[in-house]
């Protein structure tokens, strides 16, 4: 019968650790794109052209309608290509930002929508400037209307890093088939870097949770 | 299309045909098990509840890479010789079921109180009550999401290619190793996944648009 064995896990428990670390840059970096893309994106699909209109739909059809695992190895030679010679960590972070970037824009436009078109006449009847009615009365209420589906995307995206291991980014999966194939001991391994992702996605709801009680609890009538 | 003939399709079809059966097994499979996930995360026991909604925080708090590596992994440590293709049906059927318990378990739960107190009023036993009164209308607002979940479920057999099942992802691989042209093998790839998932999305939408129009 096997033994489980969890010694060699111990001995390259700091490696670990330093691949958590990995995945959370990844995952921050990856959530920070996706935002810029978000607005972008809903921004282009508001806009006066029909072109920045369709190829907004269009970028987020594809999008979402293709494997995350395609789309990475896709871009990891597609960049190549056009001259452009990136790190595996850094094309991840663009697959990532991509990828969460279409669902962004998907939720941020939802939440644009649930605004009523009479906040935004009166505050242009009050003189305010484009830029500010769409910081102060389009995006903040609307990201608190959105957070909670913004915020089960970017879990997914945190637990997605997972798969920018098939480019060799540094992150927590790529560490740990390395011990794999050093060590063989493929159980142990998995069973704790599973153990770990629970953690960090635990970590980072708890971290949305703290974020949402400081920007998100002011009376609203 | 350069040097993407003949042979090279008909082994992506080959991959694609394997793609389409692990989908619809782990569908189908994760359906059974799910509704039984969902009918314990609502049942009036509390240790199956609190099982049940463990058994979902796990499967939606780690990446499904690592949930086919731990089986793929863990079956091969039973010493019976397993089929590697049962494992990886395994590990999907077990997501599935997982995320479909809990589509449906919210489903189940935004129905209003009153159906099951009057079905409970009636005199109907907890069998009848849940297959003629609460889950007919659990199902059906729960389609767009149950469509959804599909989607995921198709794209995400596209990580069985890193345990080395042979699905559409994986025969891209091959066939970009063999030809050295990644961007025309992925971009076909591509193609053939979106021609999958985007009728299915958009029957995804057009049943929470015809849903929203019902409530109102």
């Amino acid at each position: 019968m096997y033994k489980l064995d969890f010694s060699v896990v111990l001995e390259r428990f700091p490696e670990l650790l330093w691949g958590c670390v990995g995945t959370l840059a990844l995952a921050v970096a990856g959530m920070s794109l996706a935002l810029v893309i978000g607005v972008v994106g809903v921004l282009m699909r508001q806009s006066r052209l029909a072109a920045l209109r369709t190829m907004a739909k269009v970028f987020v059809e594809v999008i979402r309608n293709t494997p995350f695992l395609v789309q990475i190895f896709f871009l990891f030679f597609a960049l190549p290509f056009m001259g452009l010679r990136l790190s595996p960590t850094i094309t991840a972070i663009f697959a990532l930002g991509i990828n969460g970037g279409a669902y962004a824009i998907e939720i941020i436009r939802g939440g644009v929508e649930s605004i009523p078109r009479g906040q935004t006449e009166a505050g242009f009847a009050l003189g305010l400037s484009k830029a500010q009615i769409f910081r102060f009365i389009i995006f903040k209420p609307a990201m608190r209307t959105i957070y909670p589906a913004l915020v089960s995307q970017f879990i997914m995206l945190t637990l997605t890093t997972s798969i920018c291991s098939s480019i060799s980014a540094y992150e927590l999966t790529y560490v740990a088939q390395q011990i794999d194939a050093e060590t063989f001991r493929s159980i142990e391994v998995y069973l704790t870097i599973t153990g770990m992702y629970l953690m960090i996605s635990w970590l980072v709801m708890s971290l949305f949770a703290a974020i949402a009680q400081r920007s998100f609890s002011y009376p609203t009538k | 299309m350069g040097n993407i003939q003949i042979p090279q399709l008909l082994f992506l079809m080959e991959g694609l045909k394997w793609t389409v059966i692990l989908t619809l097994v782990s569908f189908v499979g994760g359906g059974v098990f799910g509704l039984l996930v969902a009918l314990a995360r609502t049942s009036d026991f509390k240790a199956l509840r609190y099982v049940t909604s463990a058994y979902i925080a796990i499967f939606q708090g780690t990446p499904l890479l690592m949930q086919l590596f731990v089986v793929y992994y863990g079956v091969g440590l039973l010493q019976i010789s397993v089929d590697p293709w049962m494992a990886v049906a395994a590990a999907y059927t077990a997501h599935a079921s997982a995320f479909l318990g809990e589509i449906w378990r919210g489903s189940i739960q935004a129905l209003p109180k009153g159906q099951s107190e009057a079905a409970r009023a009636l005199g109907i036993h907890y069998y009848s009550r849940m297959r003629d009164v609460i889950l007919p209308q659990a199902l059906k607002i729960s389609m767009p999401a149950t469509v959804g979940f599909l989607v995921q479920l198709l794209k995400g057999t596209s990580l069985a290619s890193i345990v080395g099942f042979i699905e559409l992802s994986r025969a891209g691989n091959v066939i970009s190793n063999q030809i050295f042209e990644p961007l025309p093998v992925y971009g076909l790839v591509g193609i053939i996944y979106f021609l999958m998932c985007w009728p299915l999305s958009i029957f995804g939408s057009r049943l929470e648009t015809r849903l929203a129009a019902g409530v109102r």
